[in-house]
């Protein structure tokens, strides 16, 4: 009966209680929860993130990360004026920056073509920003959260390591992820007796995200948090550019696993203009290779990045695939009252 | 000829790969947040019956199989080949050792069965879900033993062996779930 919720009335519990125990650890962080808009002129370009449009031509959002980056900057400006820029020592000034808010927002976001066990098209992200850390501090902001959340469910802490893409990479292709190509993964499926697809083509990235779902994530520990970072620079994405400890270029990015199952992504964001209007750009080209449609760039957040986006690092967290790791739940309908087949 | 794509694919849809055709068996759709998204499928041969498994990039388009399953009536086995007939248009088809494989330890008379069917030929068979069965040979009976739960075996007119409970006689009539091979109940 498709009337009825795909959830019970213990797992709707849950789901509220995770909200709770989130809203009470940004009150004491004193980090700010903020609203903005699901429906936008403006879309993400990401060649694999698709936004949904509307009968008026507008699209309802996948993350709330355009519109909060423009929270930021707009609160650093502010903060600017008030201190009449270059008129005091920056040694002032510092207080004064250091009390802009970090931001927070629970968010219901929206992704077509998305649908399976661990996707809904409509779900749940928590998504905030910490002025001043980087990708590193922020693991260590995530975590405090997650033990926050592990503690108010009364659960005991599994344990958090941490990873690098281009090692798992290196283990297991001997070489690092900038020196494949999509023959040498190819290769390795075949020898390992596994399928892949030929309709990846030269898409080294796509070959790589099948290669990490196939080879990489199985071997994380299946009842603990991983956190894999510095990923490949290709795949940069919103985060800047810096080197790992070999002085390999690599983009300060990381993502969040508990087992196998992805929960979310972490950025030290990038600030500069110019090079998130290149990356863009490139987003969009892609999407031409792939026969993609494409997407109006949001040049709103193109021109708060120019009027100065603070130093920060944010990340976006998604729900319901953490309250399927606390309740032990196999599908994402049993975390959702109403899941796509029901709504 | 039709072509699924990616997005529509679930248990059951009969699709042509490498050349033969092949029935989904499980799919799941496997995306990274920020990455493309594959969908991960275990594919049934129905030409050979192997499973394995098979990786689609989203987006990728398979071709339909003409594949057709039809309810037909076994009517005899001539030793090389079993014929059936289309209960509402009297035709009549004949399929190899290949195609009725073992379907053919529970084809008894006027068996209802499903003929699955590949561009007009058969290409497999599958009997219906209980048959009735006389037992040609068998131990003899343990008379009132009904409560040990000890089993013997027995074997059918067709060639089929089914383990039985101890009470059951040579000669007797029983019912058997053809999916499991398994003894379900005496018949009176």
């Amino acid at each position: 009966m498709t009337w009825q919720p795909s959830a019970s009335l213990a797992s709707l519990r849950e789901a509220a209680s995770l909200r709770r125990s989130i809203r009470s650890w940004m009150d004491q962080q004193q980090v700010l929860e903020v609203f903005t808009p699901s429906l936008s002129r403006a879309a993400a370009t990401d060649p694999h993130v698709l936004s949904m449009a509307t009968r008026d031509g507008r699209f309802l959002h996948t993350s709330p990360e355009f519109p909060m980056k423009r929270l930021l900057a707009a609160h650093a400006a502010a903060a600017a004026r008030i201190h009449g820029d270059s008129a005091l020592p920056s040694q002032l000034q510092l207080p004064e920056l250091s009390a802009l808010p970090d931001i927070y927002q629970i968010a219901t976001v929206f992704r077509a073509e998305e649908g399976g066990r661990y996707h809904n098209s409509e779900f749940t992200l928590l998504e905030w920003y910490r002025v001043g850390m980087n990708h590193l501090q922020l693991i260590d902001d995530l975590t405090a959260l997650l033990k926050h959340v592990w503690l108010a469910f009364g659960l005991r802490w599994p344990g958090l390591q941490i990873k690098r893409y281009g090692d798992e990479v290196q283990q297991r292709l001997g070489c690092w992820p900038e020196q494949l190509d999509t023959a040498l993964i190819e290769r390795y499926f075949l020898d390992q007796g596994r399928s892949y697809p030929q309709a990846i083509g030269d898409d080294v990235d796509a070959a790589l995200d099948l290669f990490m779902d196939e080879f990489v994530l199985p071997d994380f520990d299946a009842d603990a948090f991983t956190v894999l970072m510095d990923y490949p620079v290709s795949q940069a994405a919103l985060a800047r550019l810096g080197k790992d400890a070999q002085g390999r270029a690599v983009a300060q990015r990381f993502e969040l696993y508990y087992g196998q199952t992805e929960l979310a992504n972490g950025f030290h964001e990038l600030s500069d203009a110019a090079v998130q209007r290149e990356r863009f750009e490139a987003d969009l080209l892609k999407r031409r290779e792939l026969n993609v449609e494409p997407v109006p760039i949001d040049e709103n957040l193109l021109e708060a990045l120019a009027s100065g986006l603070p130093d920060c690092a944010g990340i976006a967290l998604g729900l319901e695939r953490l309250h399927m790791v606390i309740g032990r739940h196999s599908h994402i309908s049993e975390v959702i009252c109403f899941d796509d087949q029901r709504a | 000829m039709a072509n699924y794509g990616t997005n529509e694919f679930k248990g059951g849809l009969k699709i042509m790969l490498d050349g033969d055709p092949h029935s989904i068996v499980s799919n799941e759709f496997v995306k990274p947040g920020k990455g493309q998204a594959f969908t991960r499928t275990r594919v049934r041969n129905l030409k050979t019956g192997r499973v394995v498994e098979r990786t689609f990039k989203s987006g990728e388009t398979v071709e339909s199989a003409d594949v057709m399953d039809t309810t037909m009536q076994y009517l005899y086995s001539d030793g090389e080949h079993w014929h059936f007939m289309n209960p509402e248009t009297f035709e009549q088809l004949a399929a190899d050792k290949t195609a009725v494989g073992d379907a053919a330890l529970w084809l008894m008379d006027e068996a209802v069965c499903e003929v699955t069917l590949y561009n007009g030929e058969p290409l497999a068979v599958t009997p219906p879900n209980f048959v009735e069965m006389v037992i040609k040979e068998t131990d003899p009976g343990l008379r009132g033993d009904t409560a040990t739960g000890g089993t013997k075996p027995a074997h059918m007119e067709t060639g089929a062996v089914v383990k039985v409970p101890l009470f059951i006689e040579e000669g007797e009539k029983i019912k058997i779930d053809t999916r499991s091979g398994e003894y379900v109940s005496r018949v009176k």
